[in-house]
């Protein structure tokens, strides 16, 4: 296993927002993360970044406990956030963006070679390497926080909501992108509101219901499961005719 | 004297003033930028800034305007009096950071900026009671010179000023725009919390804005003694409120800002002094702050944004 929960609780003042949480997502694979609004998705992902401490229980990174690691030292250990509504530095240029997500690492051949990959999955990006980040739109947006994920090299990536706000067709590329990032080697942890999309590209997911699991499996079973076609796919069981 | 060279004469005076609040803004406007913050320890770390450029120039063997320096010498004593003094207020900035204000982080609320308020006063009693309140005698080993320019007079602090004033600014802008640190400090004044995410330490940032913006509040305090001939346990508060106002004016948190700001501020008091009367200077300069926040409630530079959560 490449990253684990192990019975994570977590808290917000007295507010329980994970309870007795565990996740196992395996090297390579693809894991999405389903559930309705304030259900702890997002604290899901600080609590793996180190933003938010667990009161109990372990997270396990590459078979080593991080839950008390400083965030730094989670970077460096090769985990990378695509945060929730893009969350870029507005008024830094899409290139200093990308530096920032290589912040670690050293400058040199390694960090060129990074970002000729960014630049050929985001040819956009490329193109808009000089512009305030703040200036471009919802989906190019997107685009630059991804690649400013990648710079940082990461073994495994976090997305919290990456299609939240963009239009059908980026939506698509940005899936299509994923399961390139994939294929390419990157364990991708997501959160996402959209399960049609994001059960048709991931291997497994959670169901995540007032901080439970309530449910988890292969995503070709989950999509064909009568609850969460109800709950997340949109899908209302119509009464046949009288 | 003609008006044209009244003009240029308060211009000169007017740039030289500017020069020192401009330095002294930066420091308010580089922490503000980071943690929201008001640092009003920063009056009097200016203050400290001046006795400290005085300690390190009697211990040369300076005292008055007796020794007179000419050629490497006297570039050597001020080049030295000013690294130790930048370095000195560098680190007491560092200091007051870690023992008064990273305790408090996290809290909301203006338990911070009092907490700065307390902190100035400390200083203040501290060159107090080693002054006995006594207005001191800047060394000035500079020699008496100056040149006619269209009938006004420039003197030889004010060439100075001109030339280490912007060399250190422009020092500063291109740390901030091209290091990594710089950049750092960027990303954690726009999203603190996405910067901590790619690894930034924020500690560090933060006392990096620290040292910087206090070494510079150092550097306007030794200009302060060089150009005044005197310093004194009080020269914090009249100095600084002025500079917070330039950092204000030119929209807090944005460093070019604080430098016009701090220009600004110089200039209309030296002309209101000249054109209208020196006690009404004061008067002037709040009433145009009052003025441009109508108008543009984000200063000339700045610009509104949400506030952080």
């Amino acid at each position: 296993m490449l990253l684990e929960f192990k019975d994570i609780d977590t808290y917000y003042g007295d507010l329980h927002v994970l309870k007795q949480v565990n996740y196992e997502i395996g090297q390579g694979e693809i894991v999405c993360l389903l559930g309705g609004n304030a259900c702890g998705k997002s604290t899901t992902m600080k609590t793996i970044m180190g933003v938010v401490r667990p009161v109990r229980g372990s997270v396990i990174f590459d078979g080593k406990p991080i839950e008390k690691l400083p965030t730094a030292e989670r970077v460096k250990r090769g985990i990378a956030p695509v945060l929730e509504a893009r969350r870029l530095f507005a008024r830094m240029t899409v290139f200093e963006n990308l530096e920032m997500g290589a912040y670690l690492r050293a400058r040199g051949p390694e960090f060129e070679q990074d970002l000729e990959r960014v630049y050929s999955l985001f040819p956009r990006v490329k193109e808009r390497r000089s512009q305030i980040a703040g200036t471009l739109s919802g989906g190019e947006q997107q685009m630059v926080a991804m690649g400013r994920a990648l710079m940082a090299r990461p073994r495994l990536l976090c997305m919290d909501e990456p299609s939240m706000g963009l239009s059908p067709l980026y939506v698509e590329q940005v899936f299509d992108i994923i399961q390139e990032i994939n294929r390419q080697g990157t364990t991708i942890f997501m959160v996402e509101q959209n399960a049609n999309m994001a059960l048709q590209i991931a291997h497994r997911a959670y169901v995540l219901q007032t901080g439970q699991v309530v449910l988890s499996g292969m995503a070709a079973e989950l999509r064909v499961n009568p609850l969460i076609r109800e709950a997340y796919l949109g899908e209302m069981q119509v009464p046949a005719p009288a | 004297m003609s008006f044209s060279s009244l003009l240029l004469q308060q211009t000169i005076n007017g740039m030289s003033l500017g020069a020192m609040y401009a330095l002294l803004a930066l420091g308010f406007t580089l922490i503000y930028g980071i943690l929201e913050l008001i640092n009003f320890a920063h009056f009097n770390v200016f203050m400290m800034g001046s006795f400290l450029a005085l300690w390190v120039l009697q211990g040369f063997g300076l005292t008055g305007q007796t020794v007179i320096l000419t050629g490497l010498p006297l570039i050597g004593v001020l080049v030295a009096a000013l690294i130790v003094t930048m370095f000195g207020t560098g680190v007491l900035g560092v200091v007051i950071e870690r023992v008064t204000l990273r305790p408090l982080r996290g809290i909301t609320g203006p338990a911070a900026m009092i907490t700065t308020i307390g902190v100035s006063y400390v200083l203040f009693n501290i060159i107090l009671l080693l002054t006995s309140a006594q207005t001191l005698n800047f060394p000035n080993p500079l020699p008496q010179l100056q040149w006619q320019v269209h009938g006004a007079i420039v003197t030889l602090p004010e060439v100075l000023i001109w030339l280490v004033a912007p060399l250190l600014m422009t020092g500063l802008w291109a740390f901030v725009q091209k290091s990594r640190l710089g950049k750092a400090m960027r990303a954690t004044a726009q999203d603190p919390e996405a910067a901590r995410m790619m690894g930034v330490e924020v500690d560090k940032v933060i006392m990096t804005a620290f040292f910087l913006g206090s070494a510079l509040a150092g550097a306007g305090g030794m200009i302060f003694g060089l150009y005044y001939n005197f310093t004194s346990f009080l020269i914090g508060f009249t100095a600084g409120l002025r500079a917070f106002t330039a950092a204000v004016l030119g929209g807090i948190g944005n460093v070019p800002g604080a430098m016009v700001g701090g220009f600004a501020i110089g200039l209309i008091e030296a002309y209101s002094g000249q054109f209208i009367a020196t006690e009404w200077s004061d008067v002037i300069i709040f009433s145009i702050l009052v003025l441009v926040l109508v108008f543009r409630p984000a200063g000339l530079f700045g610009r509104l944004a949400p506030s952080k959560s």
